[in-house]
């Protein structure tokens, strides 16, 4: 069996859910390569080759590719599919844009949302948000996982993988790039973060959302996250928001801070290792997951949790 | 320009789920069912291109049909999308689970017979949560897509796209005919007003199979576990940030 990952990168380097998706590779048995799809991508294809387990690293590299949109990266994959038995896409919104693409042509119905690899064809993925844990068999000669990279832990950086380049595809392409707005920000990004500090639709506006979270997130070295209802209120941007119409995080410690808990938020969230909440509401349904709750006003909880920190060294 | 819009019928939003005590499913009995809300938006977005509305020029669509496939019962949601304001719609009728894949390749017919200029779905339903179907049709259909959609803006024969992706938004041109999936801050859905609801009975809806499209629905995945997720354990309530910082400290995690 040959599985192709499909990288998750900046061209410079690879992120951390590549390491993940290799993991899960793995679990399903044979050999894994992973395929890097960039322009002057050349850092992430070396990064990419130390992946341990990874037998060999296909790199890509072409001004197509720049923004590594779905047409072609469609146009990449499809005719690399015939060497594979499996082709996995971190569930990032790169790799959700372009699996169902390669999917179809190849005629195969993908399974998305993997957090387990029981087998080299048994997968289990949550539907309804999380509230429901499905075992699927997927029994196609060829198959299309998007594989939740937080289930996952992370491959080790201590391989030595041969990189073999392979032709970008020329196009044209009915979709063209115009431009990005980057949220730029010196935290870490959320997917990827050890930390996350999060708030909810009690800060009240998106003034208070920034002066109270952003202090203790720098205190922590933490991302900032948000509830759907701090969102949809206009508090904070939509990139920020965990749950299930928005990003699927498990850091080592996430504080909740004015957040009630919504189901749709859990299913963001609650694989993270230590769940704090902070929410003067007692009967909060996040109290219910969070390893630790504070029943406490924000206002002074976050000044008087900033104190404590510093005497703690932190 | 014509605007078609898939539609799928799903348990309400604001419903419970409930996995049958024998694991082979989620308990859908007697629960009520609503549109998918992000085909919700995606019947809005066509709507006011038809109306005028959300930056949209008045009758940049010139006709909006909506489509569903799915049991009798999905003529409601077709019903629900007719009340916003589609003009007709197209019910596919197929019972049980029918798979992203086939949905996309019924869709592929259908498009190829009504020739529209747009296609705008939902980007995921929250049943299945496959966040596929878009581009799957799009691939099928060698069109260009532009999925998670925030803004829209039509230009004669391109459309500009404006998607959440991870880390902020990127913006796009698509060539028409294109796919474009909505994502949640594309428009707020509006409430169908009681005269609208009542209009909507009256419009057209054609009823069709899997079959005369010549699509084979079987299942390709078999679902052979469903089971509630691991319960995560309430831990303990502090009573000071000093004893919370403790207890961090005590589990390493700063």
């Amino acid at each position: 069996m040959a599985v192709l990952v499909i990288a998750e990168h900046d061209n410079a380097s690879v992120k951390d859910a590549t390491n993940k998706v290799v993991t899960a590779a793995k679990a399903m048995g044979g050999d894994v390569d992973v395929l890097v799809a960039g322009s002057n991508a050349g850092g992430a294809a070396a990064a990419a080759a130390k992946i341990d387990g990874v037998r060999k690293v296909l790199h890509a590299d072409g001004a197509t590719l720049a923004k590594q949109m779905a047409e072609p990266l469609e146009a990449l994959i499809v005719p690399l599919a015939a060497n594979y038995d499996a082709i996995l896409f971190p569930a990032s919104t790169t790799g959700k844009n372009a699996a169902p693409r390669v999917a179809a042509k190849l005629d195969v119905m993908q399974v998305s949302g993997v957090i387990g690899v029981e087998g080299p064809d048994t997968f289990v993925r949550p539907i309804y948000a999380g509230n429901a844990i499905i075992t699927v068999q997927d029994s196609q000669p060829k198959k299309v996982l998007v594989v939740q990279p937080t289930a996952f832990k992370a491959a080790g950086n201590g391989g030595s993988a041969s990189v073999e380049m392979t032709a970008a595809p020329a196009g044209p392409f009915k979709s063209a790039f115009v431009s990005e707005e980057m949220a730029k920000s010196d935290r870490p990004e959320l997917t990827a973060a050890k930390r996350i500090v999060s708030g909810g639709r009690a800060l009240g506006s998106s003034e208070e959302f920034h002066k109270v979270l952003e202090p203790l997130a720098d205190k922590l070295g933490a991302a900032v996250g948000a509830s759907r209802a701090a969102v949809d209120a206009g508090y904070a941007p939509n990139d920020y928001q965990v749950g299930q119409t928005g990003k699927v995080v498990a850091p080592e410690l996430y504080v909740a801070i004015g957040i009630s808990g919504a189901i749709q938020h859990l299913a963001g969230m609650k694989d993270s290792k230590v769940i704090v909440a902070i929410n003067k509401d007692e009967d909060a349904p996040i109290f219910q997951v969070a390893d630790y709750g504070l029943v406490a006003d924000y206002k002074t909880a976050v000044p008087e949790l900033m104190e404590e920190l510093t005497k703690a060294g932190v | 320009m014509k605007v078609l819009v898939p539609v799928k019928r799903v348990l309400d939003y604001n419903l419970k789920v409930r996995v049958k005590p024998d694991g082979s499913g989620v308990d859908l009995s007697n629960l009520k069912m609503s549109i998918n809300p992000f085909c919700e938006i995606a019947i809005e977005e066509a709507v006011r291109m038809k109306e005028g509305g959300g930056g949209h020029a008045k009758d940049s669509a010139t006709e909006v049909v909506a489509v569903s496939i799915g049991p009798d019962q999905a003529q409601e949601t077709l019903r629900n999308a007719l009340a916003i304001g589609a003009d007709r719609g197209i019910l596919v009728k197929a019972d049980g689970e029918v798979e992203p894949l086939a949905v996309a390749k019924i869709l592929k017919a259908v498009i190829e017979a009504e020739k529209p200029d747009l296609v705008i779905l939902g980007k995921q339903a929250i049943d299945d949560d496959n966040n596929a179907t878009a581009q799957m049709l799009a691939a099928l259909l060698n069109w260009p897509q532009a999925t998670f959609a925030s803004k829209i803006v039509l230009a004669g024969s391109k459309a500009t796209v404006t998607r959440e992706v991870d880390g902020g938004l990127q913006t796009l041109d698509v060539d028409l005919p294109a796919i474009i999936s909505t994502d949640l801050r594309l428009n707020e859905p509006r409430y169908a007003s009681l005269p609208n609801i009542m209009k909507a009975k009256k419009k057209p809806i054609d009823a069709k199979t899997p079959a005369d499209y010549g699509v084979d629905i079987t299942p390709r995945l078999k679902v052979t576990k469903t089971a509630e997720p691991g319960k995560r354990q309430a831990g303990i309530k502090v009573k000071t940030t000093a004893e919370l910082v403790g207890k961090l400290k005590e589990a390493g995690v700063i």
